[in-house]
């Protein structure tokens, strides 16, 4: 893609009377819609290099000082998908690569919200492409500035020796894809329920912090099980233990089609929901008034 | 700038005995909740016409627009773009439609050429036209050398301008501006109205111009009165006056809409 292209003379003469509407969006249109928006996104977070910081420094932060602190405190026996004994280090990092994405996914759902008071939202809006086709490429574009976290992060990890098997940075992309798209999906879905950014903040705290200490990044599963049992049944409801375990898997090369299926399911529901939420003829956005009514 | 192909602007697709016009509603209501925002609302935008919908705050103008637009469905009554109606199509309908909202809508870290671009290829404009159509419209509202400017660096007024361009990118037919002059100065709003008036006449396209300021009206200018939801009058200057039993539009507007409300306070509209 030319990010930045610049006009020739012959461009310009084709650009004075751009193509007068045709009957029907072609589909070539549809690519160079996603690409915009993802071009945007792109702008937008290089724009914010404090974002790109605090998205590293906050998995490292758990690398380096709670996962050390905890190695000795925590054992961690052999289970799958690990062949040997591993350090908690090892163990933890996969569930910090979920942990980033939930923030990123989080995040550009608090940048939609944000994109809805300032009123780029409706920029957005007004694009004759499908509804749901703009929702999606809002999605693809997240999920694109949070592989580049994940992989920054993996990259730096590597030096601490959590070393996956070189084939697994591969294998591990489309369970970063997938668990992007559930829990931007789940981002999405949740921007359309908040008004303001001030209802957010508390669903950082409401929904992240939960998630995430109530799934197997942190701890693995039996372990929860052995301590409290309710609080086990809890994890297994959770569908960012699912997003963990596929990521956990894939980066060893290996396939959870269970956690697969489950990741599937929720990024599918979640997503369908986020688009009854914004369809104006089913949605909840008229019938509420709107994000000016906010006002 | 070039003289504009008028055989162009016809809309090939349509043929001539086929006059829609670029907007009209008919019977539209909109409710939020035990509220009537719009109560049976129709009004018409010709082709290469300024119409004027005067309104005070709440007047319902901005609920009006967000039907149109189709952030809010039409429940009820019929709203078509060129003919296109916004349910039934709202590809072809919000395709040959520009909008400026009330609220800024720039990306106010990115530059202009950079917002222009983005809006390009929501409508499927790829980078390379859409850089080359943005020197264009830029041209065309005076800001060409501006285009590598960071938006936070623009005053208002030329903020609303680079609006205007980034409506204009797609080449629209009709263009609906919702109070594009609250919070600018009488020389800014003179020169923004002059240049969506200039508009007109060089691209034909129709325009809608929501506002409570009655300065901003012309004697040419087809005007809708709307008051608390409803239509009061709709047509030509001389058609509202007549509506209103008065002498000037200041004095039809008042007895249109009840004076406490047109002489309050010049704010946002809720």
């Amino acid at each position: 893609m030319n990010m930045t292209p610049s006009p020739s003379p012959s461009a310009a003469g084709a650009a004075a009377s751009p193509a007068r509407h045709p009957a029907r969006l072609p589909l070539s249109g549809y690519v160079v819609c996603m690409a915009g928006i993802c071009w945007r996104e792109a702008l937008r977070f290089m724009g914010q290099r404090g974002r790109f910081l605090s998205a590293l420094v906050r998995p490292l932060v758990w690398l380096f000082i709670f996962a050390a602190g905890f190695r000795s405190v925590l054992g961690v026996s052999i289970i799958p998908p690990y062949e040997t004994y591993i350090l908690y280090e090892v163990y933890v990092a996969p569930g910090l690569v979920a942990m980033i994405q939930l923030f990123n996914g989080l995040q550009s759902s608090l940048s939609m919200v944000y994109d809805r008071e300032v009123g780029a939202m409706r920029i957005l809006l007004v694009s004759p492409y499908p509804r749901w086709y703009l929702l999606l490429s809002k999605l693809v574009a997240g999920i694109c500035v949070s592989l580049l976290q994940v992989y920054a992060f993996l990259a730096i990890a590597w030096f601490w020796e959590v070393e996956a098997p070189p084939i697994g940075y591969l294998t591990v992309l489309p369970a970063l894809l997938l668990s992007g798209l559930m829990l931007g999906a789940m981002g999405l879905l949740m921007s359309s329920l908040f008004r303001q950014l001030e209802n957010f903040a508390s669903v950082m705290n409401f929904v992240i912090f939960p998630m995430f200490f109530t799934s197997s990044a942190l701890y693995p599963l039996w372990k929860v099980q052995e301590s409290s049992l309710p609080l086990y049944y809890i994890c297994l409801l959770n569908p960012f233990t699912y997003a963990v375990e596929l990521i956990r898997f894939a980066l060893y090369g290996q396939f959870d089609p269970f956690s697969a299926m489950v990741v599937a399911g929720c990024a599918v529901a979640f997503l369908c929901a986020a688009i009854v939420a914004y369809d104006p003829s089913a949605g909840l956005m008229g019938r509420r008034g709107g994000p000016e009514a906010v006002k | 700038m070039m003289p504009i192909d008028l055989a162009a602007i016809a809309s090939p697709e349509t043929p001539a005995v086929d006059p829609a016009p670029a907007l009209a509603i008919d019977g539209v209501t909109h409710a939020f909740g035990a509220r009537k925002a719009l109560d049976d609302v129709s009004l018409t935008v010709p082709r290469g016409s300024f119409t004027a919908l005067l309104g005070p705050n709440g007047a319902g103008k901005t609920t009006l627009f967000s039907l149109v637009t189709r952030l809010y469905d039409n429940r009820s009554g019929s709203i078509r773009v060129l003919g296109h109606d916004v349910r039934r199509e709202p590809a072809a309908a919000l395709s040959r439609l520009g909008v400026v909202f009330q609220a800024r809508t720039l990306d106010l870290d990115l530059t202009v050429m950079q917002n222009l671009v983005y809006h390009a290829t929501l409508h499927g404009i790829g980078f390379r036209r859409a850089r080359a159509r943005a020197l264009e419209v830029l041209e065309s509202v005076g800001l060409a050398d501006r285009a590598k400017d960071k938006v936070r660096q623009l005053s208002g007024g030329q903020m609303r301008r680079v609006e205007i361009a980034r409506a204009l990118m797609h080449g629209p037919e009709l263009l609906l501006l919702d109070e594009p002059t609250v919070g600018l100065d009488i020389g800014s709003r003179a020169a923004l109205l002059a240049e969506v008036r200039r508009l007109i006449a060089r691209e034909g396209i129709g325009v809608l111009w929501a506002t409570h300021i009655i300065e901003e009206i012309e004697a040419s200018d087809r005007i809708v009165v709307l008051h608390k939801g409803r239509i009061q009058a709709q047509g030509s200057l001389p058609d509202v006056l007549a509506a209103g039993h008065a002498a000037d539009i200041s004095a039809a507007f008042l007895a249109l809409t009840g004076a406490a409300e047109a002489s309050g306070p010049r704010g946002e509209e809720g």
